[in-house]
C-alpha cells in the first residue's frame, strides 16, 4: 500500500514476527512496518480487532508492539535498530513481557 | 405533586442509596432518589470493588457477622440484578489475600486476626496465615519478598462501575423516580410527612432514609438522627490491561474481570477530592512490584484519588429516628462488600417501617453517646 519517496538511506535488518524485514536506518519501527506491507501490528485487548499504526506522533496508541521482548511499545516513537525482534501484540499484554 | 408523592425518599444515588432503593422498589415501596449532580463527590466512582471479609469486625464483633451475611448474599445479589438488568457485574469469591513483606507485618497481621477472633460472640471467617510457599501455590507471581499472607476464603471482588450501573438499571425499571441535582438543604417533618427541600423545590414523602455518605453528618440532625463521620481520601493506581495472571484479589492489587490491574488502599487525612499525592502513588506502586515483580515494567494508565464514606469507628451505622419516625439511617464505609445486605436485609425493614434490633441494634448511632449508649 506504501511506497517509499526515496530509498537513499542504509538498509536496516529486523525481524517481525520471526520474518525479516528490511528496514531503512530512521525509520520508526510503525514506519517499517508499513512499509513492508504488515497491515495490523496488533489487536486490541477487548475485541480482538485487528488495529495499524494511526496517528504516528505517539498521540493513539494504536501502534503497540512488542520490541526485543518489551510489551505495548509504541512502534512510532521507537527508531529500528539492527538485529531488533519485534512481535506483533496479540490481544492483552502479558505481563512480565 | 399533591400530598404524600412517595412512600420512601432515598437521600444519596451513590451505591448505598441505590442499593437500598432497589432493595424497598423489590419491597412494593413507591421510591424517589435524591442526589447530587455530576460534580458530587462519590465514593461509588472511585473505590476499590472488594468484597472483603478478613479483618471486619475488630473492635466491634457484631460487624464481622453482619460482613459475613453480606458476602454471603452476594451471589444470589449477583444474579438477581442480571437478571433484571442482563449486566454481569463479574463478582467472583476465589478468597482473598493481605500480603506482608516482612516478618514484622506479617507478626502484625497475625496479631490483628488473634485480637480479632479472641472477641466474644465472633463469627468465625477462617482467616489463616500461611508463609510464602503455601501463598505461592495459589499465587504462583508472588516475589521473594513476601513472607507470607493471610488468606480467608471468604473475600471477593465485582466491578463496582457496573455494579453502579446496574443497580441504576434496575431502579429506572422498576419505576424509582431518580432526581440528580437535587441536593437536600433542609428536611423537616409536617404532620405525618417529610419535606425534603432541594433548589429544585420540595419533596414529600412518608420515610426518608439517609444514605449520603458523609453529607449524613449534615443530614442525620435534621431528623434526630446522628451520624459522626471522618472521611478520608484513598488513591489507585490503574494498569493497562494484562493477560489473566492474578486469580485471587489481595486487599492492595487485583486484576480486574477485564485485564486491568488496580493497586491501591491508602488512606490520607485529606478531603480534596481533586488532589493526588505523587508519594503515595510511588508506595503503592513500588509495594506492588515487590508482591508481583512481573509488574515492574507494566505502564500505568490511570491514577485517582477519591474520598472514602468513613463513620468515626469505621463501623455502619442503621439507626431509626425516635424523634423523628419514619427516618433511617444507612450509612458505611463499605458499600460495595454491604450491599446485598443493603438490597436484602436493610430495605426490607424501612419498608416494614422499622429495624430489627437483633440484627442491627450494634450498628445505632448510640454507640458515639455515652450517655445513651446501652
Amino acid at each position: 500500500m506504501f511506497k517509499r519517496l526515496v530509498e537513499q538511506s542504509a538498509p536496516v535488518a529486523i525481524t517481525v514476527d520471526g520474518k525479516s524485514v528490511s528496514a531503512r536506518a530512521g525509520d520508526t519501527v510503525a514506519a517499517a512496518m508499513l512499509a513492508a506491507g504488515i497491515d495490523h501490528c496488533r489487536t486490541t485487548p477487548v475485541t480482538g480487532a485487528a488495529r495499524a499504526p494511526y496517528c504516528l506522533m505517539g498521540v493513539c496508541f494504536d501502534c503497540l508492539v512488542t520490541v526485543d521482548g518489551v510489551g505495548s511499545r509504541q512502534g512510532c516513537l521507537v527508531p529500528v535498530r539492527q538485529g531488533m525482534t519485534v512481535e506483533t501484540q496479540q490481544g492483552k499484554r502479558e505481563a512480565g513481557r | 405533586m399533591a400530598g404524600s408523592d412517595y412512600d420512601v425518599a432515598v437521600v444519596g444515588g451513590g451505591l448505598v442509596g441505590v442499593a437500598t432503593a432497589w432493595g424497598l422498589a423489590r419491597e412494593g415501596c413507591r421510591v424517589v432518589v435524591l442526589d447530587e449532580g455530576d460534580r458530587a463527590v462519590r465514593a461509588s466512582r472511585g473505590n476499590f470493588a472488594l468484597v472483603w471479609v478478613q479483618s471486619k469486625g475488630l473492635g466491634l464483633a457484631p460487624y464481622a457477622g453482619w460482613t459475613v451475611r453480606s458476602s454471603n448474599a452476594w451471589l444470589g445479589f449477583a444474579e438477581t440484578l442480571k437478571e433484571e438488568t442482563g449486566l454481569d457485574v463479574c463478582f467472583q469469591r476465589p478468597g482473598g489475600f493481605h500480603l506482608a513483606l516482612s516478618e514484622r507485618e506479617l507478626e502484625a497481621r497475625a496479631n490483628i486476626l488473634k485480637r480479632l477472633h479472641n472477641q466474644p460472640g465472633i463469627v468465625d471467617y477462617k482467616t489463616e496465615i500461611l508463609d510464602h510457599a503455601q501463598v505461592a501455590k495459589m499465587l504462583p507471581d508472588i516475589g521473594p519478598e513476601v513472607v507470607g499472607a493471610s488468606y480467608c476464603p471468604l473475600d471477593g471482588h465485582v466491578n463496582s462501575l457496573r455494579l453502579f450501573r446496574a443497580l441504576h438499571t434496575a431502579i429506572h425499571a422498576r419505576g424509582v423516580t431518580y432526581l440528580p441535582s437535587h441536593r437536600v438543604e433542609t428536611i423537616a417533618r409536617e404532620g405525618r410527612e417529610f419535606r425534603l427541600m432541594t433548589a429544585q423545590g420540595e419533596i414529600r414523602a412518608n420515610r426518608v432514609a439517609l444514605a449520603a455518605g458523609n453529607a449524613n453528618m449534615r443530614l442525620a440532625p435534621m431528623v434526630g438522627l446522628l451520624a459522626p463521620m471522618k472521611p478520608e481520601r484513598g488513591q489507585i493506581v490503574v494498569t493497562e490491561r494484562l493477560r489473566p495472571f492474578l486469580r485471587h484479589p489481595v486487599v492492595t492489587v487485583r486484576q480486574t474481570d477485564e485485564g486491568t490491574v488496580m493497586i491501591g488502599d491508602s488512606k490520607e487525612e485529606s478531603t480534596d477530592p481533586a488532589g493526588l499525592t505523587l508519594g503515595i502513588s510511588a508506595t503503592e506502586a513500588g509495594r506492588a512490584v515487590r508482591q508481583f515483580p512481573l509488574l515492574a515494567n507494566v505502564n500505568v494508565v490511570r491514577t485517582w484519588s477519591a474520598i472514602r464514606v468513613m463513620t468515626q469507628d469505621g463501623f455502619p451505622i442503621y439507626d431509626e429516628s425516635e424523634s423523628h419516625p419514619g427516618a433511617f439511617t444507612v450509612c458505611c464505609h463499605s458499600g460495595v462488600t454491604l450491599a446485598a445486605n443493603h438490597a436484602l436485609t436493610i430495605a426490607p425493614m424501612i419498608a416494614r417501617g422499622a429495624l430489627d434490633r437483633s440484627l442491627v441494634a450494634p450498628f445505632s448511632a448510640r454507640r458515639f453517646h455515652v450517655q445513651e449508649a446501652g
